[in-house]
């Protein structure tokens, strides 16, 4: 057991930092997601890597995988954090592409996986509802068989940068009678078809991220239905597990203590002297740090354990836990680092404005600390992640 | 001991409830934060109910009364999400003038301030200074019998409403002295005085202000030159008791409305009040408000002892809201759910406001460090 790198993962960290160097697109440089991307920037990453066949690593290698080692996904992340690029967005990628090679048939995923791999089909989560949030299997939208169609009618909420979707997969309820969890089927639907109507939910920092998504009467071919009818929550449920284990964005908070740290450097604490030497500061700086150690330390183990054949199970659920709520504190810290320069809501982007308003480092830590509060709500909230762990892991 | 509020702040409360509930609801609040304009009448109302006058001296046009109708007047504004500049005005400015203004100067100003004529910012924190209150790099120069100022000040609250900036200008000594800051009271017409006015987080409103060889009279001086410090600190341990009581109104109605919400929500069957985890999260946020009202209380009686006493009193308070508003105001959000993050629900508002209220003149880690200090002084 060890932790050193061979010189063969050297060497392929070596080759993964100089290709991001050589083909990130310079324009986005800098750029960080919360500032207002457009659809354009958000998949310009993923499509040079779609040429380069990088776009999912975690795949199986004959559905487009890379064929990666545990360590070289760990480095793979880790340099996308250090060079701060936009990552391929997670519905299609790490979400409906593994059930789609999972579950779906031969024609499905010849139909879809391309698309998803390329960076050229947006894809949108069509799972909770106004009422089924933690309890998702309360669900309540339809859909009704009709020859080789289904008729659908409900609302979906909370669909993450849904306006920008051409596809969405959706869970729905095709047999009323049965157990809440034995009546869904997992559909995908072009998000242009008729009856599909997407509105933008303004959230608490200013922007709109997530969307209500209405279908009245959407006409969706059966040959759109992933794996058997009213057997959707098989898919459902090793999607959330897929979605948790990334959740817990590891190397991202690595990055952004790193980025905290520079912030605490320039910024004065209240002693004159700066924030970086403040002790309270650097007491939480570190705690900090040592609880990701831990996180880090136990998603490598996790991802081991996957690598030899198991896929992610109920453990991905402390991943979620620990990972948002550091992510969490990570916000609330450089909130708390930015001083009053935290309150000035200033949504332009910089460059144009004669004046700025405090460093450019300030103008976004309240929003996003604001933002990130979603992050132990979503993917199934950390309370159901503590049932789920209560039951599933210690068998209470 | 007496914890009861006499009937003039009974019906003080009242009328300002009442007022909040017909002319500031959540939708009206929002129309209105849309217009520029719209605070004037508002303010005009506030002159109305005597809010203006409630704490200033009634020689100069004021009720007499004192921190204990501001925090009657902070909590139902905390309760309605007031954006209008009431503690910049009324406790700054109207507390600078009655501490440390002449008789011309509170004849002038304080009568204003209670008629609703006079709108006060104080342009106070600078880009480097965080919090400290004696860092003060901007200068005022003496120029024959008056004064010429220099310097940029940030987050000026109430800023872009404001008719005269209360500001704190070093006329002698080094950056961080704590001798050698004077304070000054400018038309914010006044040429050379710049200003970039901006919405806050919270939806209050706010300006980065620049002085550029600002001529001021040697009437513009508040107080003796050079000795401002311990009224800045009086009047800022004010307007954070203020604030503190602010915040409370705002985490009383987030635990309220957060139990609401949680017997109303149904998941898996039931309403997820019934579950053991959310009751025990809606205890401790009522604990956690009810401690907040104590600390408040007491930073609000305790203001007229000495020095000491009120600052620690104060940054007591401060420390104890910060942290229990940012439970409260976490946790008001985590079991309204998805709904909780969105800006259609006034859960998030309160949020919004108790984590700004706590970057306001010092937050959580500030007033600790200050209480240790001030801790330290008495026992040395």
């Amino acid at each position: 057991m060890d932790l050193e790198f061979s010189p063969e993962d050297i060497a392929f960290r070596n080759e993964v930092r100089a290709f991001i160097e050589a083909n990130y697109p310079p324009h986005l440089k800098g750029r960080v997601l919360r500032e207002d991307l457009s659809k354009e920037d958000f998949l310009a990453w993923h499509q040079i890597l779609g040429k380069k066949g990088w776009s999912a690593p975690a795949w199986p290698k004959e559905y487009g995988g890379t064929g990666w080692t545990a360590t070289q996904r760990y480095i793979w992340l880790e340099e996308n954090a250090r060079a701060e690029t936009i990552p391929p967005l997670p519905f299609g990628v790490s979400m409906v592409g593994p059930v789609i090679y999972t579950f779906g048939t031969p024609a499905q995923k010849e139909r879809f996986l391309p698309g998803i791999l390329k960076g050229e089909v947006w894809w949108a989560q069509g799972y909770s509802e106004p009422g089924a949030g933690s309890d998702l299997a309360s669900l309540k939208t339809k859909a009704v068989r009709e020859g080789d169609f289904y008729i659908v009618n409900g609302q979906k909420t909370w669909t993450t940068l849904g306006q920008y979707a051409d596809w969405g997969f959706f869970l729905v309820r095709t047999d009323p009678n049965a157990k809440p969890q034995e009546g869904i089927s997992f559909l995908l639907i072009d998000m242009k078809s008729p009856g599909v109507s997407v509105r933008p939910i303004k959230l608490l920092d200013g922007g709109y991220e997530v969307n209500d998504v209405f279908l009245q009467d959407v006409k969706v071919p059966v040959d759109q239905r992933i794996y058997e009818e009213n057997k959707g929550w098989t898919c459902a449920k090793f999607l959330l597990a897929h979605e948790r284990a990334g959740i817990a964005g590891v190397a991202r908070s690595k990055r952004n203590v790193e980025r905290l740290k520079s912030i605490a450097r320039s910024e004065i604490g209240d002693e004159g002297k700066p924030l970086i030497e403040d002790e309270d500061f650097q007491r939480k700086l570190a705690e900090l740090e040592i609880d990701l150690s831990a996180l880090e330390m136990t998603e490598l183990r996790v991802l081991a354990r996957e690598h030899a054949g198991k896929g992610p199970g109920p453990e991905s659920s402390l991943l979620k836990i620990k990972g948002t709520e550091i992510q969490q504190r990570l916000t609330e810290l450089t909130l708390e680092a930015v001083g009053n320069y935290a309150q000035p809501y200033v949504r332009d982007l910089p460059g144009g404005n004669e004046f700025a308003i405090g460093p450019d480092y300030a103008r976004a830590a309240a929003p996003v600390y604001f933002n990130w509060r979603k992050a132990s709500i979503y993917g199934g909230s950390n309370e159901i992640q503590r049932n789920i762990i209560a039951k599933m892991v210690l068998g209470l | 001991m007496n914890f009861d509020y006499t009937d003039e702040q009974n019906a003080l409360r009242d009328s300002l409830s009442k007022w909040a509930t017909q002319q500031y609801d959540f939708d009206k609040r929002k129309a209105a934060l849309a217009d520029e304009n719209a605070w004037k009448k508002n303010w005009a109302t506030f002159a109305e109910l005597g809010l203006l006058a409630a704490p200033l001296p009634e020689a100069f046009g004021g009720l007499g009364g004192g921190p204990i109708d501001v925090a009657v007047v902070a909590e139902e504004f905390g309760k309605a999400l007031v954006v209008e500049p009431y503690v910049p005005t009324v406790v700054l400015g109207g507390g600078a003038l009655a501490y440390a203004g002449s008789a011309a100067q509170k004849d002038q100003h304080l009568n204003a301030i209670a008629s609703g004529e006079r709108v006060i910012a104080f342009a106070q924190a600078e880009p480097k200074s965080r919090w400290s209150l004696n860092d003060v790099s901007t200068t005022a120069k003496k120029d024959g019998a008056g004064y010429v100022l220099n310097g940029q000040k940030s987050v000026v609250l109430g800023g872009p409403q404001a008719d005269h900036l209360l500001v704190s200008a070093r006329t002698a000594g080094g950056q961080r002295d704590a001798k050698g800051i004077s304070l000054f009271l400018v038309p914010t017409n006044a040429k050379g005085v710049t200003r970039r006015d901006y919405p806050t987080m919270d939806d209050t409103r706010a300006s980065e202000v620049y002085f550029e060889n600002v001529s001021v009279g040697a009437d513009a001086l508040i107080g003796a030159a050079d000795g401002a410090l311990p009224i800045i600190e009086r009047i800022i341990d004010e307007a954070n008791t203020a604030y503190c009581h602010e915040a409370v109104g705002c985490m009383r109605m987030m635990t309220s409305s957060t139990q609401e919400y949680a017997k109303q929500r149904k998941q898996f069957g039931r309403a997820i009040a019934e579950f053991q985890v959310i009751q025990h999260r809606l205890v401790d946020m009522f604990m956690a408000t009810e401690e907040s009202v104590s600390m408040a209380l007491r930073a609000t009686i305790k203001l007229s002892e000495s020095d000491a006493e009120r600052a620690k009193a104060v940054a007591g308070a401060k420390v104890a809201i910060g942290k229990q508003g940012r439970f409260v105001g976490q946790n008001a959000v985590q079991v309204h759910g998805g709904m909780g993050v969105t800006d259609e629900m006034r859960v998030g508002h309160y949020f919004k406001r108790v984590t700004m209220i706590d970057s306001t003149f010092g937050n959580v880690d500030y007033h600790l460090k200050r209480y240790i200090a001030l801790e330290q002084k008495a026992a040395a």
